[in-house]
């Protein structure tokens, strides 16, 4: 992360504030209108993977969140030196090497969690969120707004992932971040299996797309 | 023999990579709409998995694994590279997908055009990384290896197609209009999803 606070000081003495209308922008609109797994529909795979409960949920956004932030800043340090036939596999490269860090972290300090994220940890380098906003937003940006764009797609996949991981683990398995709600409350709950299904992940995906397109407006033709 | 008949079986229906694990969404979801385009980039597909996982089991099984470097000198029995799994296996795929692509446009100029930038997206699409890294986890031999390369990709183009040609008769539909799009294409991948639901406990 040496570079990215490196590169924040730089911007610092620039005239733009740090936290300017744009920028705030860039954090704000991915969680609604510009949301990495409702509108660009990218990072789907992971999203309906790892929802079974919210803590390994929980884990995979933010370990997406330091991949997207961080890869962001490195390829927009790099931006004007790639040349741009082989730009694919240098981004690649990136990601994967803080891919590798983020995976030997979460070995060493919760190793449960790795366990249960089994290979979807090492997919975050082909989650596409990591590699369109690269194409999209850091090969042609400077490292702090890139840096924000990384931070707010990052959260946009987690809530929406947050989301999905909330309705399957307490309908499908009547608790939350493993804490039995409806025993607590003494009700006895027979649990949804078709929430812990594949299936049921992409039927709440769906249902959250109606939801949120009836409340913004947004419409696609056929 | 009837091991690989039951690899590749399994590897088709059962543990399906679109139904059973969700890998490579994002390009079923967006090629997903005609039925000729979603089958040439299953090709595609199969042919990427068919020839990386089994360069790749042969890269974690003579290079990576611990102890395994032992071929080049003896010194060497306690290097453990594993960690370096990840960018070795992603390097290959993109290798293995720039060829691809290039005999593409060679041969099919016409799918070359219609497959446009998803072609070279392939080596980002998780079902081939997730082949491989599935491909580790399992104890298979070479000829296993390659069997279940091969199935994943046939389940992957079967998937492709069904979905694609679902979505070519949804058009006539009248789905509410915040839903049309992605939103029941969704719920449609889930239901279909159920219906592959019906192979698991088969046995063969």
């Amino acid at each position: 992360m040496s570079t990215a606070t490196a590169e924040v000081e730089v911007v610092e003495k620039k005239a733009e504030p740090l936290f300017s209308k744009k920028n705030k922008k860039l954090i704000s609109n991915p969680l609604d209108i510009d949301n990495p797994i409702t509108v660009q529909v990218l990072g789907i795979c992971s999203a309906l993977a790892v929802t079974t409960q919210m803590k390994p949920a929980f884990v995979m956004s933010i370990g997406l969140m330091i991949v997207a932030a961080s890869s962001n800043v490195v390829i927009s340090l790099l931006r004007n030196t790639i040349p741009s036939r082989i730009r694919i596999i240098v981004q690649l490269a990136i990601v994967s090497l803080w891919v590798i860090l983020v995976d030997q972290v979460l070995k060493a300090y919760v190793y449960d969690v790795s366990k249960q994220l089994s290979v979807f940890v090492g997919l975050i380098i082909t989650n596409c969120i990591v590699m369109g906003r690269l194409e999209a937003f850091a090969m042609s940006n400077k490292p702090w707004p890139s840096f924000l764009d990384g931070i707010g797609n990052g959260l946009g996949y987690g809530i929406i992932l947050m989301m999905v991981a909330f309705v399957r683990e307490l309908f499908g398995g009547g608790s939350i971040f493993g804490f039995k709600v409806f025993e607590a409350m003494g009700i006895t709950y027979q649990g949804n299996g078709l929430l812990l299904l594949p299936a049921g992940a992409c039927i709440i995906v769906g249902i959250i797309i109606w939801i949120q397109r009836s409340i913004n407006g947004y419409r696609e033709t056929h | 023999m009837e091991n690989l008949v039951s690899i590749g079986i399994r590897a088709i229906f059962v543990d399906n990579m679109i139904f059973a694990y969700f890998l490579g969404m994002c390009s079923y979801l967006a090629v997903s709409k005609k039925v000729t385009t979603a089958f040439g980039l299953g090709l595609a597909v199969i042919f990427v998995l068919g020839v990386t996982i089994p360069i790749n089991w042969l890269i974690q099984n003579y290079v990576l694994t611990q102890g395994v470097l032992a071929w080049i000198s003896p010194e060497l029995a306690t290097v453990d590279l594993t960690f370096l799994q990840f960018i070795i296996f992603i390097a290959v795929i993109a290798a293995m997908v720039q060829l691809t692509e290039m005999v593409v446009e060679k041969f099919s100029p016409a799918l070359y055009g219609s497959l446009g930038i998803f072609l070279p997206l392939i080596a980002v699409n998780c079902a081939i990384l997730g082949g491989s890294l599935f491909m580790v986890g399992r104890p298979y031999n070479l000829a296993e290896a390659s069997v279940y390369g091969l199935g994943s990709g046939l389940g992957w183009l079967l998937a492709i197609v069904a979905l694609a040609g679902v979505r070519e008769k949804m058009k006539y539909s009248n789905v509410p209009a915040p839903l049309r799009g992605l939103g029941i294409t969704f719920i449609l991948v889930g239901l279909m999803s159920l219906g592959f639901l019906s192979f698991l406990g088969f046995t063969i």
